[in-house]
């Protein structure tokens, strides 16, 4: 056990001492604030307003196409061919021709630029039009505007969880989210710490340290050493980024909290006192398009009805035992090849239920509930990821035990049948190992 | 005589070949054992038994008097034949680690690095890490983590392998020392010039099995050919049933050189009174085998 300490000790410090875990530490907190920041400050500077010349040859949308803070329209009373001419002088960034035919040929409107145009210029022109067509067609019909707002209704639904009697608000989006980014950080973790393991059996099994360590500890003993060594070194990691991120955005939110008062875009404040990870992860959302952003504090608010605990409890539980359960398959394929370019064959077979189950993680975040997801959340293999997508929309507890209860037996089980591989691999040199060898190798005795 | 470890019938196969078969050594305390035997004959598999790192599928080993056991582990010091050091580590750093897993604690450890780092006047490698040094000087310090906890038993493989032979022979007196502050060293090697001055008692594995055992005085005696050389002038010929000759050259006009066999209860008197009625005797001394002849003679007959 001693033993077992002391190279948990050198695994780690030697880790966190190395200027690449420094520097990563410090750099994606950095990055976080710098992404906010600039997302920030895109939203407060985006009035570097274009000017946009019209020219309407049909009439129909002079004045039309209204000004907002990106683009100003100015309408020439000119004809295009001499308007293309005089465009390099005239100052403009882009020109719009609309063409006397546009209520019959509807793809003939024409943007014209020096670049490319941006695609934001292009759908708020093409919206525009489209808009007005239809209020000449209504007009023509006898419907004006007015009388088609009063029929739409704006219908936007509660989701309210029943449990133990009680009504929840709950928000689904939330849950969503929520799942999704405890389950990308585990996929992302396994990966990067299994490889981490991968990496250094292989370090001390081509510098040949690896027979005197033995020599004084067990194979098994080395192998849950590093695996655990570099456990701890992913939480030290992860807590960093954690803790520098929330300190960066809470000193960065005070710098500029005087320029936020009165900004109609709150959704910046807001998720300024969510965990960063939650907040950056909103904020991209929010940015492509996955969630508008109005919608921001309501799911903010509904976060807070999540299961908070159980999320928290369960992502470290999955999170340690996803983790130990491939890494210590990492570990078994560094100790059986010689050097990184035999590595791809053996990784494949393990990185594809990783890969699988994020993939599969995508379709549970829309049935949380389906026989694919309760069982791929059972398979040890899958569970670390799936079970973390449907754990916010709430699972039955007996579900929850039953699938920690496998991952257990599961990683047990790697652990186990990892380390009769790493105890023979260790110590193989200048072989080619195949699948069948490897085989062999699980069944050979002392 | 007093055993440090005493080996009986260790038996270990591998998947598709037997790499100890019923192999039997008893290595004496406060010796320099040698262990030899040709390129896969079974040492390295015995060796690794004896560290521990692999399981017999048979046989027991004793160690200092008591059935070998993990406390053991730390009574034993072993310098793999392939060996390495973390390389991005600092020396001073990985030596502790290597001392510490070794059962010393850390001040111990420090005390003990302290004694070595001067007497090997190394003490500017300390903060250095592991690949700023040549192999030579790495060897070094793997041949310190090996010893540095005072075993009782220090097993070397190809200990002076990379090394010049100015730090060879460094290291070959720091082998010595520690003999005779009563460790007991087993020494696998191929070079036999060191077994022939290093060793006190040698055992031979050929083909997975021991095929000799004993000290080195005693297998000189045991591979002895009965043969001598000689220098005469004069005409010489076999004599029935005292000695045969087996070859001879003429040196300068009149003077041979050559080798004779003494036949099975001839004494060695015997033998020169018979050469000098025949010739006059210049020179006459005995062919001892080298460890060379028995290592080489003993893997042929096998």
């Amino acid at each position: 056990m001693k033993n077992i300490l002391l190279i948990i000790e050198r695994e780690y410090f030697t880790r966190v001492k190395k200027k690449s875990f420094i520097i990563l530490t410090l750099l994606v907190p950095l990055l976080m604030m710098g992404m906010w920041g600039a997302i920030f400050w895109a939203a407060m500077s985006g009035v570097d307003e274009k000017k946009i010349a019209v020219i309407d040859d049909s009439g129909y949308f002079v004045n039309k196409i209204s000004d907002n803070e990106m683009y100003s329209f100015e309408y020439l009373d000119q004809n295009i061919t001499e308007a293309k001419k005089a465009f390099p002088e005239s100052g403009k960034d882009a020109l719009v021709y609309i063409p006397e035919n546009i209520m019959e040929n509807t793809k003939s409107v024409q943007i014209f630029a020096e670049r490319g145009v941006p695609l934001e210029l292009k759908s708020k022109v093409e919206g525009s039009i489209e808009r007005e067509i239809e209020n000449i067609k209504l007009t023509e019909a006898g419907i004006t505007r007015s009388v088609l707002e009063d029929a739409k209704m704006n219908i936007s639904s509660e989701t309210i969880s029943l449990k133990d009697g009680d009504e929840k608000k709950s928000s689904s989006t939330a849950a969503t989210v929520i799942g999704f980014i405890c389950a990308f950080l585990i996929y992302i973790s396994v990966f990067i710490y299994g490889a981490q393991v991968m990496r250094g059996v292989m370090e001390e099994k081509t510098s040949r340290i690896v027979e005197v360590i033995i020599s004084s500890v067990k194979p098994f003993q080395l192998m849950i050493g590093k695996i655990v060594g570099v456990a701890l070194v992913g939480l030290t990691q992860f807590t960093l980024w954690i803790v520098l991120t929330l300190a960066l955005f809470s000193i960065g939110g005070q710098l500029i909290g005087d320029k936020l008062t009165g900004m109609p875009d709150m959704s910046a404040v807001q998720s300024a006192n969510l965990p960063p990870e939650v907040a950056a992860q909103m904020q991209q959302n929010a940015q492509s398009g996955g969630i508008p952003s109005e919608l921001l504090p309501d799911i903010i608010n509904a976060a807070g009805t999540l299961p908070i605990a159980t999320i928290i409890v369960s992502f470290l539980f999955y999170f340690l035992g996803g983790y130990l359960l491939y890494s210590s398959l990492f570990g078994a394929v560094g100790s059986a090849v010689d050097g990184e370019t035999d590595t791809q064959q053996f990784i494949l077979p393990i990185t594809i239920p990783i890969i699988a189950a994020f993939i599969i993680a995508q379709f549970v975040m829309r049935d949380p509930n389906g026989p694919l997801a309760f069982w791929s959340s059972m398979i040890p293999f899958t569970s670390p990821i799936i079970m973390m997508v449907r754990i916010p929309f709430g699972v039955p507890t007996w579900q929850i035990v039953v699938s920690i209860l496998l991952l257990i037996g599961g990683f047990i089980f790697t652990t186990w049948l990892a380390a009769r591989i790493y105890r023979v691999g260790i110590l193989m040199y200048g072989k080619k190992v195949t699948w069948k060898e490897l085989s062999k190798w699980v069944f050979y005795k002392g | 005589m007093d055993t440090i470890l005493d080996i009986k019938h260790i038996v270990k196969n591998y998947a598709n070949h037997l790499a100890l078969d019923d192999v039997s050594i008893t290595v004496p305390k406060g010796l320099i054992f040698g262990l030899l035997g040709p390129n896969g004959a079974g040492k390295t598999s015995l060796i690794r038994i004896v560290n521990q790192i692999t399981a017999p599928d048979s046989g027991e080993i004793y160690f200092d008097g008591e059935k070998l056991a993990e406390k053991h582990i730390y009574q034993i010091g072993y310098l793999p034949e392939e060996r390495g050091l973390y390389k991005k580590m600092k020396v001073g750093d990985l030596l502790l680690y290597l001392a510490r897993l070794k059962g010393l604690t850390k001040t111990e450890a420090m005390d003990k690095l302290k004694e070595w780092f001067i007497r090997f006047d190394i003490k500017s490698w300390w903060e250095k890490p592991v690949e700023d040094l040549s192999k030579g000087m790495q060897q070094k310090i793997q041949f310190v983590a090996t010893v540095l906890h005072q075993p009782k038993l220090i097993i070397l493989d190809e200990p002076f392998s990379g090394f010049d032979p100015i730090n060879a022979n460094i290291i070959k007196d720091e082998i010595l020392r520690l003999r005779d502050e009563g460790s007991t060293i087993i020494f696998s090697t191929h070079r036999m010039e060191s077994v022939e001055e290093l060793c006190d008692h040698v055992a031979l594995i050929n083909k997975s099995k021991k095929v000799l055992d004993g000290s080195k005085a005693e297998l000189k005696e045991q591979f002895k050919t009965n043969s001598f050389n000689i220098e005469y002038e004069g005409k010489l010929d076999s004599k029935e049933g005292v000695f045969d000759l087996l070859n001879s050259n003429e040196l300068s006009p009149n003077h041979f050189k050559g080798n004779v066999k003494v036949s099975d209860g001839v004494s060695m008197n015997d033998l020169i009174k018979s050469l000098i009625e025949q010739v006059e005797l210049k020179a006459f001394n005995e062919n001892i085998p080298s460890m060379n002849d028995i290592f080489i003679t003993a893997v042929n007959q096998d």
